[in-house]
């Protein structure tokens, strides 16, 4: 099933996961000159600009849609800057996507790179009392890990999961990402790794969390009629079905990060559905595809045990019973349905502006049988899922 | 030798004397509540309210979840130095029907929480400046609970 409203991912790019220290703009370079080079499109041939941002590079960083215009080269094209933590990436997305459906234009580049500082990700600079970030840091010492953590807990205390249910999440991940050649940690992890790696916040340990690295991604998306021009056809296109960017319903009663406090449930009962189930309905709706549908899925792993989260999250399971699907082999490659055979957050690590296009990069190339060594077999339908800080919730889904 | 003023690490969200309690904010139109204390609109977007009262809250509730921080956050925490780990607990107030989080009462470590343990608003230190001026932080400590008869 297609239809007019599903855009064609015409190229996809990356710049390789690490930690190099470089400009931020050196890292995008590289991940749109691949995508230009895989989608056989000039670069002056591009109508629409969408960068993602980062809030850590310094002013090139907040305005990244001309950054990235300025280091290829000015030609004019109309350009937005989206930021929304780590679902900037989605929202830039979306940007482009909805100029090119409106009928202004019929190409486009979506773009996202960062540098990151070692250890833990910290508020933006200066004394911030009013800003919950600054808050929950000054006030709590509450890391992204110790969020991560409380997660981790409940699961361990109300639904029964192990410390090496969230292991094998590493272990399976590490897999996928030791085959790929875009990933930061190339290294298969085995469950007794654990033993010696340091509790970060209890009861995760660092091997459970994701750590912060650069990197850099880039799709080039266009509109049906410009693929049939360029292509012949849409024989076996990869196609954008749904681009969800949601918010939380209130009362919003899962203590999310950064937040010191959840909304009140005295007076409002909660949702029907929670944040993180509504991210992938509203993707689903839009697509006209359910969790039965999908070949695979590209999941915000930040932690083990928020990927079980996840599973929870998109329908794979019910409520409480992710740790099940690790066990069973079902997300690993080879089993029914893969999550992150990318290798996944914890052999990239975050490089927050790029990574929602990162996840639409590694499900195109899947859906394109380009993944040796990772290769989920005969993959059709992808489903890219994350949160960004503040209730920015992202799902995209594409299908060939 | 003179007591020095507890300075709040935040004004206005919890008191510095007995009873100590987190403020939080109230609804006047539709009852909901708040924390932090804030003003401007009803979170509420079936309320038009344009200001929340300041209200003080439950002083006990329950672990919803917990963790124990095992290297020192970044600035603008203050670690001590050298690094102690400190737990951290999320806690729901029944009656307002929200989580907040909070720094665990000193000395007591993950081991020692359980969820749905039952917890209670203390104070603490959260850092002493270069003039030995002290600033306070709200705690949870756990205390004894009353519904299991303990
Ligand atoms: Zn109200």
């Amino acid at each position: 099933m297609s239809s007019d409203r599903d855009l064609v991912v015409l190229g996809a790019g990356m710049h390789p996961w690490g930690k190099w220290g470089r400009n931020f703009v050196e890292y995008g370079l590289v991940a749109a000159r691949e995508a230009l080079a895989d989608a056989d499109v000039a670069w002056r041939d591009i109508e629409f600009v969408a960068g993602a941002d980062t809030i850590r590079n310094g002013y090139p960083g907040f305005v990244s849609g001309s950054t990235f215009s300025q280091a290829l080269g000015w030609t004019g094209a109309q350009i937005s800057s989206s930021y929304a933590a780590c679902a900037s990436g989605a929202q830039a997305l979306q940007s482009a996507r909805a100029q090119l459906l409106a009928g202004f234009g019929e190409v486009a580049m979506v773009i996202g790179a960062d540098t990151t500082p070692k250890g833990f990700f910290a508020p933006v600079g200066g004394e911030r009392k009013e800003d919950p970030d600054w808050q929950r840091f000054h006030l709590l010492g509450a890391t992204n890990p110790s969020f991560f953590a409380l997660n981790a807990r409940r699961r361990i205390d109300v639904f029964g999961d192990t410390t090496d249910d969230f292991a094998m999440v590493k272990v399976k991940n590490s897999q996928a990402g030791a085959a790929n050649p875009y990933a930061r940690f190339r290294k298969e992890f085995s469950l007794e790794d654990f033993a010696s790696s340091p509790i970060v916040s209890d009861p995760l340990r660092l091997l459970d969390v994701c750590a912060t690295s650069d990197g850099a991604a880039a799709l080039i998306i266009c509109t049906p009629e410009y693929a049939r021009r360029k292509l012949g056809s849409l024989e076996g296109t990869v196609r954008i079905k749904a681009v969800a960017n949601t918010t939380p319903t209130y009362p919003q009663i899962r203590l999310e990060l950064p937040d010191i406090a959840t909304d009140s449930q005295a007076v409002v009962g909660p949702p029907a559905s929670g944040f993180k189930d509504s991210i992938a309905r509203n993707a689903y709706e839009q697509a006209g595809l359910g969790p039965e549908d999908l070949s695979c899925a590209e999941v915000y792993d930040l932690s083990t045990a928020l990927e079980l989260d996840w599973y929870e999250n998109l329908g794979l399971c019910a409520e409480g019973e992710g740790a099940k699907l690790v066990r069973d082999g079902t997300t690993a490659l080879g089993g029914r349905v893969p999550v992150n055979p990318s290798g996944g957050l914890s052999s990239f690590g975050e490089a927050i502006p790029a990574q929602a296009i990162a996840q639409i990069c590694e499900l195109t190339w899947q859906l394109q049988g380009r993944r040796p060594g990772h290769q989920v077999e005969g993959a059709t339908v992808g489903l890219a899922i994350n949160q960004g800080l503040f209730g920015h919730g992202s799902c995209t889904i594409v299908a060939t | 030798m003179t007591t020095r003023e507890r300075v709040p690490a935040v004004e206005g969200w919890f008191t510095t004397s007995e009873p100590y309690t987190l403020i939080g904010g109230k609804c006047p139109t539709c009852g909901t509540y708040v924390f932090p204390p804030r003003s401007g609109a009803c979170p509420n977007p079936g309320c038009d309210a344009t200001e929340l009262e300041p209200t003080p809250l439950s002083r006990r509730g329950r672990i919803w979840s917990y963790t124990e921080n095992h290297y020192a956050p970044p600035p603008p925490f203050v670690a001590p130095d050298p690094f102690e780990p400190y737990a951290l607990a999320a806690v729901e107030l029944e009656e307002e029907g929200l989580v907040i989080l909070g720094q665990v009462a000193k000395g007591i470590m993950a081991a020692d929480l359980r969820i749905g343990m039952a917890v209670e608003v203390d104070l603490q230190v959260l850092c002493t400046d270069a003039d030995g001026q002290e600033t306070w932080i709200w705690t949870w400590a756990p205390v004894a609970d009353e519904e299991e008869g303990a």
